[in-house]
């Protein structure tokens, strides 16, 4: 299994020269499976790039959307494989107790927020409510569960060959929390991450931040490296970084991280273009560029 | 306490268990089997017992903690409970009731439940608000 970045960044795409090392856009990762199977979590700005490299011999690609908010699906308009005639592709997505997926994904392709209406593209579009609890997409092992952030949202946990990845991009495990990290089953997420070889995971804010964003659904550093530990992961991905975060700030958070504590855990900052190969993986179903 | 064969909580468990940590008056959290899984400060004074020390407290193990009768000391059926009618009707229910305290006196309750329904059809368990009906 293979975990590509395509956007590390969280809330609002960030380009220009003080972000360029770790990248200005926002959620998306592609999880390639050893017999070629693709899947693509989340279609922040980051998946038009990754859009490129898809090419014809992909059969079918799976989307798989954490949430709606805004920096998880403004790139889906730009994501070329839609505009494939006869291209399988697949959107997974939580629904909200009144809406279907097509219905809350509408309100922003359609006219006057894009021109082009979710069901005028001319790929083979399936969307599918996703299933909380476990399913399987070509081989891969799928795990779906709601975290703690505003509105309906989703982690996933993919395993294959006996390894795992988390991703839980937009997470506040340690909202209202009067211990924390407290018992393992009492936080948001745990079963997602318990002992995955890499935790893909917010830490959107320091530690001077995160009291004037509490109930913004994102974790401050140091909440998520307990959430690590506690989860005993091998390794750990930053992400969703802050805008205002460029890259000699978050140089400085991650400095600060690694002198904090001996971590039990690599401690990794998300960076765009970043490739982690997870376990045995067979040659690639299609060319990467 | 937890162990590692406890299934881990969903999401809408643990923020109303945070939210009940915040406020002042008793609530309990329940599984759909009538397992207590949380219960605040407030509600430590009706159960005589400290969430701290007890962790969740088995459906069998609770009802050898509170003993609820009508006034005139006759038992409540167990169905016109008000946890039972949210857990099992999935309706909200209030009723009033007598509680023999852990001191030995018997105080006039009043209890609402109310049914916690997730998302695609799962029932997640119910809350009890309870307060004597004497305080303020």
């Amino acid at each position: 299994m293979r975990a590509t970045l395509w956007g590390t960044r969280g809330s609002l795409a960030t380009p220009g020269p003080e972000t360029v090392r770790y990248g200005g856009n926002t959620s998306c990762v592609e999880v390639e499976g050893a017999n070629g199977t693709v899947l693509i979590l989340d279609a922040g700005t980051g998946i038009r790039r990754l859009g490129a490299t898809v090419g014809p011999d992909v059969g079918r690609i799976d989307l798989l959307l954490t949430h709606l908010h805004m920096d998880h699906i403004q790139g889906l308009g730009f994501f070329r494989p839609l505009d494939e005639p006869g291209q399988e592709v697949h959107i997974w997505g939580p629904p909200s107790t009144t809406l279907d997926l097509r219905a809350r994904l509408s309100r922003y392709l359609s006219p006057p927020l894009f021109p082009v209406r979710l069901l005028d593209l001319p790929c083979r579009l399936t969307l599918h409510d996703v299933p909380l609890g476990e399913f399987e997409i070509g081989g891969l092992k799928i795990l779906a569960a709601l975290v703690c952030h505003p509105g309906p949202t989703v982690g996933y946990r993919i395993s294959e060959g006996g390894v795992s990845i988390a991703y839980i991009p937009d997470h506040e495990p340690a909202l209202g929390a009067t211990r924390f990290p407290d018992n393992p089953d009492w936080i948001s997420g745990f079963d997602l991450a318990q002992g995955a070889d890499l935790l893909i995971h917010d830490s959107q804010y320091n530690a001077v931040e995160y009291p004037r964003h509490v109930g913004w659904g994102h974790s401050a550093m140091a909440h998520t490296l307990a959430f690590a530990a506690k989860a005993q992961v091998k390794r750990l991905v930053t992400f969703h970084h802050d805008p205002a975060h460029d890259d000699a700030a978050l140089d400085r958070i991650i400095d600060e991280a690694r002198g904090s504590a001996d971590l039990p855990f690599e401690l990794i900052a998300g960076t765009e273009g970043a490739r982690f190969d997870l376990g045995p993986r067979t040659a690639s179903a299609r060319p990467t560029k | 306490m937890w162990d590692a064969g406890m299934p881990q909580k969903a999401v809408e468990i643990i923020l109303m268990r945070q939210l009940a940590s915040y406020l002042a008056m008793p609530i309990m959290l329940f599984d759909p089997t009538g397992n207590l899984l949380f219960y605040n400060e407030p509600a430590e004074a009706i159960l005589g017992r400290r969430f701290d020390e007890t962790g969740e407290i088995p459906f069998e193990e609770l009802y050898t903690l509170i003993e609820l009768t009508a006034e005139d000391g006759s038992p409540i059926p167990f169905e016109a409970r008000a946890l039972v009618v949210a857990l099992q009707k999935r309706q909200a229910a209030h009723r009033t009731s007598w509680l023999l305290k852990p001191d030995g006196s018997r105080r006039k309750m009043e209890a609402t439940a109310f049914p916690l329904e997730g998302q695609g059809g799962r029932h997640l368990g119910a809350v009890v608000i309870a307060w004597e009906a004497d305080q303020p």
